[in-house]
């Protein structure tokens, strides 16, 4: 089959020495981000883009992927150790995890979440590998009034369709749309919104961005929150092996995630959070011991760890083939690809297939690395969650300044007689956007999706309209549109009835918050 | 009220209907200066003013959803959240956008980091300042001359590299 040789290319790419070097520092990195609470893997890709921008693209990439993978092993580390999620989609880990570790069970918990991670990474990446070449190959005839559909589904997934409230959500987003007017328009060279300053000219960074809500806006709440309680890490007691029994409860969960979590992932259907908390549910009434969920059962622990660790890999499938981001890690991975004049999309398959099938199985070697990383390495990682919180966010405030000064440290503002950077004021000024987001319960995710992915809505929305002259009929006239409009009237739709009829409980745990 | 549950009456969300104004000053901003824009008459039709005003139409539906949400009063309930510790990390950061060209990026990074800490109460400040640039100068060092970064160097880092101011 021509995707076994493509895959085999690509692994003899990713096995040479410097693409093996920046997967292993990418989940390496991964990993740490992943374990301290408050940092993501979207802020680290985005502080990272200025330090790559003249490395090589490849490795570039095949790095950005590792953090992505490894901040999904090592959030779990945290939710069970802290009873803290160390990212969004292990906010379920903490759940039974944390009730294990307490019981001595710390080891068998971080394992089951460990080898969970790996088999569904494994079969989730084997499964990008054989359903990417068939979505190009349907996504070659798409129309840009199909792709224009394809990111109104996007956007209603990432803002209505899951949180407490499609109202905040779609704020969320129209932010996001509305920052991303700024600048010139790219059809007709007319400048939008600039308020005559210059720095505006190109738009808003969608990095820029990022590391202000992300870090900024983060370092801001917990600051300030006084309710928030000191939590103690459980130390790893006992033996950190999984016993019989512990492999037999496991295994069929690590599948089970595996298949509830890649196909969110891959269908713009939310995020890894949203996945691991359909998987719990799923565990919960699957299990012989019910009676034990919520008293640390270990498929609580297998089965959401698998499948956010299957839905980051799902979410690469639309990135890659439709260039068509659904988290914010995605979309900030979209930034990174662009940064390099690379364009995802079905093209990009055609014109560097070697780069693509590089990347794609990195994700395999990558997942080895950390497997052995997460494993035997574990007491490394609980050292970090040591670290003071104020050396932490003060260390986090100083690399996401170095980071956008890094993108762009022109010191093109006067206030007065100073210089000053006007990238750090926008950093600054997101920043405190993003605390008031957090702060009245506004989701995150939304407005950089809605920056990035908004413009490019846009230049399909018009590419349309301009070959049908106007006719705004020709948005729905393409079968491929139609059930994508249904697709996305049925996501805003039955969550609506869900909370009409009281259930709305359970919508409100699958905020898409971070990463 | 609205909900015939709670004994006591909902007033509306105050906060909330702050932030209705300020979605529908957005879509008055963007309605305005898209109104503004001077456009040949043959782009007229698909051009570059119809995203905005979707865009801002869109605003002006949620500040009315917004206005309406505050009036049931269905926001989350929010934290009661210190001010003090924000004022800190805002003027860390003011501080060192205000120092960096004239100091260099490891004094004024210092400050931000000295001032992070003092919001999470660890003090005190000449001390953590002290420890905030030298962590800086390390950071500076290997993402300016080790990664070929663009930062801007002070009387601190030409110093510590050349010898000389």
């Amino acid at each position: 089959m021509e995707t076994f040789d493509l895959l085999a290319q690509g692994l003899i790419s990713a096995l040479q020495v410097h693409n093996l070097i920046y997967a292993l520092i990418g989940v390496t990195l991964g990993t740490a981000v992943g374990v301290l609470p408050g940092i993501g893997p979207a802020l680290t890709v985005a502080l990272l883009l200025p330090v790559t921008y003249k490395l090589d693209p490849a490795g570039s990439l095949i790095m950005f992927a590792g953090i992505y993978y490894g901040g999904m092993y090592g959030g779990s580390t945290t939710s069970i150790l802290l009873n803290t999620p160390g990212e969004s989609a292990s906010i379920v880990t903490a759940l039974e995890g944390n009730k294990m570790a307490r019981q001595g069970r710390g080891g068998p918990a971080l394992a089951t979440a460990a080898i969970g991670s790996f088999v569904a990474g494994l079969l989730a990446t084997l499964g990008l590998a054989f359903i990417a070449p068939f979505v190009v190959k349907f996504a070659l005839a798409f129309g840009p009034w199909d792709y224009f559909a394809l990111m109104v589904l996007a956007f209603v997934t990432v803002s209505a369709a899951f949180g407490d409230s499609a109202l905040r959500g779609l704020t969320a987003l129209f932010i996001g749309l509305g920052l991303g007017l700024i600048g010139i328009d790219l059809q007709t060279g007319q400048t939008r919104l600039a308020f005559g300053i210059m720095d505006l000219l190109d738009g808003i960074e969608v990095t820029t961005m990022a590391v202000a809500l992300f870090a900024i806006g983060e370092t801001l709440k917990t600051a300030s929150d006084r309710d928030q309680v000191n939590a103690e890490v459980t130390a790893v007691k006992g033996s950190v092996w999984m016993t019989l029994e512990d492999w037999k409860r496991s295994w069929a969960a690590w599948l089970r995630g595996t298949f509830i979590g890649f196909p969110i992932g891959a269908m713009p259907a939310g995020g890894a959070d949203v996945a691991s908390f359909l998987s719990y549910s799923a565990e919960k009434s699957f299990s012989k011991k019910p009676e034990e969920f919520g008293h640390g059962a270990i498929e609580g622990v297998a089965g959401p760890e698998a499948a956010n660790n299957a839905s980051a890999a799902g979410t690469l499938v639309p990135l890659l083939t439709l260039g068509l981001p659904t988290t914010a890690t995605a979309a900030i991975m979209l930034a990174g690809f662009q940064q390099f004049g690379l364009q995802p999309g079905p093209l990009l398959f055609a014109n560097n297939a070697p780069l693509v099938w590089a990347l794609i199985a990195s994700l395999l070697v990558a997942n080895f690395m950390l497997l052995v990383l997460n494993l035997p390495l574990i007491g490394l990682w609980v050292r970090l969650l040591t670290i003071p919180k104020h050396w932490l966010y003060a260390g986090i405030l100083t690399f996401a300044t170095l980071g956008t000064l890094g993108a762009n440290g022109a010191m093109s503002m006067g206030f007065g007689p100073v210089r000053i950077s006007f990238e750090l004021v926008l950093l600054l000024a997101f920043g405190v956007l993003g605390y008031l987001l957090r702060r009245f319960g506004y989701p995150i995710a939304p407005v950089v999706v809605g920056l990035i992915l908004g413009p490019m809505a846009e230049q399909q929305l018009r590419r349309a309209l301009a070959i049908s002259q106007g006719d705004l009929l020709v948005l729905v006239q393409s079968p491929v549109s139609i059930v994508l409009y249904v697709v996305a009237i049925v996501a805003v739709g039955l969550p609506v009835i869900m909370r009409m009829r009281g259930k709305g409980g359970v919508l409100s745990q699958l905020a898409t918050d971070e990463d | 009220m609205t909900t015939g549950s709670s004994s006591r009456e909902r007033r509306p969300d105050g906060a909330a209907l702050v932030i209705a104004a300020i979605l529908a000053g957005l879509a008055v901003v963007i309605f305005w200066q898209t109104s503004q824009m001077r456009l040949p008459p043959l782009q007229q039709r698909v051009g570059p003013t119809v995203f905005p005003y979707v865009i801002a139409s869109g605003l002006v539906l949620l500040a009315i959803g917004t206005v309406v949400s505050a009036m049931r009063g269905s926001f989350p309930e929010r934290s009661k959240d210190d001010y003090a510790p924000i004022f800190w990390i805002i003027g860390g950061l003011v501080g060192q956008i205000m120092l960096l060209s004239v100091a260099g990026f490891s004094i004024a990074t210092g400050v931000l980091f000295a001032c992070t800490a003092k919001a999470f109460g660890r003090g005190p400040i000449w001390q953590t300042a002290l420890i905030g640039a030298v962590f800086s100068f390390v950071v500076w060092f290997i993402f300016a001359k080790g990664l070929q970064l663009s930062l801007p160097a002070g009387p601190l880092e030409r110093l510590l590299t050349t010898g000389s101011f």
